[in-house]
């Protein structure tokens, strides 16, 4: 177990790699100089010339791309060319919003989401299965920031239960009602395409496990079907489950940028808006790469959480 | 037409052909659908609420009745004619970006799956690209390319590229194992014509099938783009570009914001539908594109 964990933790360094050298293409495709962008208007060549030699603009594309990751391996993603900060710590001041905002949403979605997929696979066709199957509808179909201004409209605005947008950080227990209160709306928003996801494939795994011999001996032995479902058909079920958690990932983190847009939460998301507004590419860059490497990240913790969750799995 | 009759037994493709029918109609006679030109800017008919029959001002300095079905932006100009104007260009970002990705994945999916030098190269760049969140892709490569129409489409196929290259790869190594292949090999039939002749042909359903849903996403994508305002140019009447001036002014004139959706949400739905249709008449076996 110990080998294939290191085993597969090094497999992902290619796939880092290749996020890496992409995003570094991306970026280089831009017709624009970033030099022009940072001197301004009013800059002779000569300082043009200058800005070029302390960016390594003068250098080859393979030099360059050569230096760029080694920083990056170093925890160096550059300078902002607006705030003149480093990349990571502007990552790093907008990581909260953004993280209680994904974290939140991927909970409260497994929440809902798995017991309504198990009982909509336990008893398919009930109305709770028909409701289901209409919520992915709508879960898929509803862009995240349609579903989020008719939330604010209706909880905030007509029925003014809720603040409208923005965000409380979080610094002490006095804090976690307003938190909540604002990030209410977004969780719910972006939950809706998990859940119709999540819940999705749990219903079908749930039906196929039920279909299985040890549940039919667990039934016999008499025991409640409560105790079928939870300790018996879901456990046999997690495997999907977790991998869908996974791959959703990446729409979660789609979703996270047009939310934070819609309920003017000040995360990573309106921070590559920002970024790309302002032609601000060594942070469009360190965000980009940013989401890819945790992209890949959460999918290995998946993949590694198969050993935990169904022991007949060996590698 | 005998394929078409059977899709049209199905009701999820019929539902979907019928609502796209009518907005390729709607499209195209944007300008008799008692609309005004979408760009056109009335100061004096402000944030007006939906359904006020006014003296609307035309280019030129003459006003017409005009009846503001959606009121009006914070700029006078009709969200009506905006939103029947902005069909247009999300069915051409959906039909191209569908044509774009279906046409250059089917090129790699042949290449990788035919050609198994160009494999790993190929796949593993796949690999690479399907670890970014598509939306945020499509930003960076706007961020890059510049905000027009053409490369606004590029940046929303290029991130459904990847599926469409495993889609075929797959396709092509099962197809290369057939018997009909083998025996073209075995004629000494030119590479290019086996490709041509008997690998492309049988991939065509699913790639139909798989080209749908990615017009449905292009729908999608493109709008979240112009709401995020990274999309097309704000003056270009777009739903997501209707949304994105709303969003300011949202808690007063909820309707800048709602009215767009009226139309993107079934439009979605639409493609959405058609492609479900598609897939269980031409493909049982191909399973739904996970978003």
């Amino acid at each position: 177990m110990l080998r294939f964990t290191l085993q597969r933790i090094l497999a992902t360094i290619p796939v880092l790699f290749i996020v890496a050298v992409i995003v570094f293409m991306i970026l280089h495709l831009s017709p624009g100089d970033p030099a022009a962008i940072i001197a301004g208007d009013n800059a002779t060549e000569r300082d043009l010339e200058q800005i070029r030699q302390s960016l390594g603009l003068d250098k080859t594309l393979f030099e360059q791309f050569a230096i760029w990751l080694g920083n990056v391996v170093q925890g160096d993603l550059g300078y902002s060319f607006f705030q003149r900060k480093p990349v990571a710590e502007l990552i790093f001041q907008r990581l909260e919003p953004t993280a209680s905002l994904a974290l939140g949403t991927l909970m409260l979605a497994v929440l809902i989401a798995v017991p309504l997929g198990t009982i909509g696979g336990w008893r398919m066709g009930g109305w709770l299965d028909r409701f289901l199957t209409c919520f992915s509808v709508a879960g898929f179909v509803l862009p995240v920031f349609v579903t989020g201004y008719i939330l604010i409209y209706v909880f905030s605005v007509k029925l003014e239960w809720l603040p409208i947008q923005g965000y409380h950080r979080l610094e002490g227990w006095k804090d976690v009602l307003p938190w909540i209160s604002r990030l209410l709306l977004p969780w719910l928003a972006l939950g809706m395409i998990y859940v119709a996801l999540i819940a999705r494939i749990t219903r079908a795994s749930v039906s196929e496990a039920l279909t299985e011999d040890f549940v039919r001996t667990a039934r016999s032995k008499g025991l409640s079907e409560m105790v079928v479902l939870t300790r018996h058909a879901l456990p046999n079920a997690a495997v999907p489950i977790v991998t869908i958690i996974g791959i959703g990932f990446a729409s979660l983190i789609s979703g996270v940028v047009v939310t934070e847009t819609v309920f003017a939460i000040p995360g990573l998301g309106s921070l590559t808006v920002d970024a790309v507004l302002n032609r601000d590419f060594p942070v469009v860059q360190g965000l980009v790469l940013f989401f890819g490497f945790a992209y890949v990240f959460i999918n290995l913790l998946v993949d590694l959480s198969y050993i935990l969750i169904d022991p007949r799995i060996r590698y | 037409m005998k394929s078409f009759k059977r899709l049209w037994r199905n009701l999820a493709f019929r539902i979907g052909m019928v609502t796209l029918a009518v907005l390729v109609f709607v499209a195209l006679a944007a300008p008799w659908l008692g609309t005004v030109d979408p760009a056109v800017l009335d100061y004096n008919h402000i944030n007006k609420p939906a359904g006020e029959r006014v003296d609307f001002t035309i280019p030129g300095g003459e006003t017409v009745a005009h009846t503001l079905w959606m009121g009006t932006d914070a700029y006078g100009r009709d969200i009506y004619s905006r939103v029947v104007y902005g069909t247009r260009i999300s069915l051409l970002v959906a039909l191209f970006a569908a044509l774009i990705s279906v046409v250059a994945g089917t090129f790699m999916g042949v290449a990788s799956g035919f050609f198994r030098r160009m494999d790993p190269v190929i796949m593993r760049t796949m690999d690479g690209l399907m670890a970014f969140p598509p939306i945020l892709l499509a930003i960076a490569l706007v961020a890059a390319l510049g905000a027009q129409l053409w490369t606004v489409i590029v940046a929303i196929s290029i991130p459904e590229i990847p599926r469409v290259v495993r889609l075929v790869r797959s396709l092509v190594l099962t197809l290369r194992e057939e018997p009909f292949v083998e025996a073209a090999i075995a004629l000494a039939t030119p590479t290019g014509t086996i490709l041509w002749r008997h690998i492309v042909p049988n991939a065509f359903a699913p790639l139909i099938v798989q080209g749908t849903f990615i017009a449905a996403s292009a729908v999608l994508t493109e709008a979240a783009l112009s709401f995020l305002g990274l999309g097309l140019p704000p003056d270009i009447p777009t739903w997501g570009n209707i949304m994105a001036e709303g969003r300011v002014q949202f808690s007063q004139y909820p309707g800048n914001v709602l009215f767009p959706a009226l139309f993107l949400v079934p439009t979605i739905l639409a493609i959405n539908l058609l492609g479900d249709g598609m897939r269980d008449v031409l493909d049982p076996k191909f399973s739904k594109k996970l978003p």
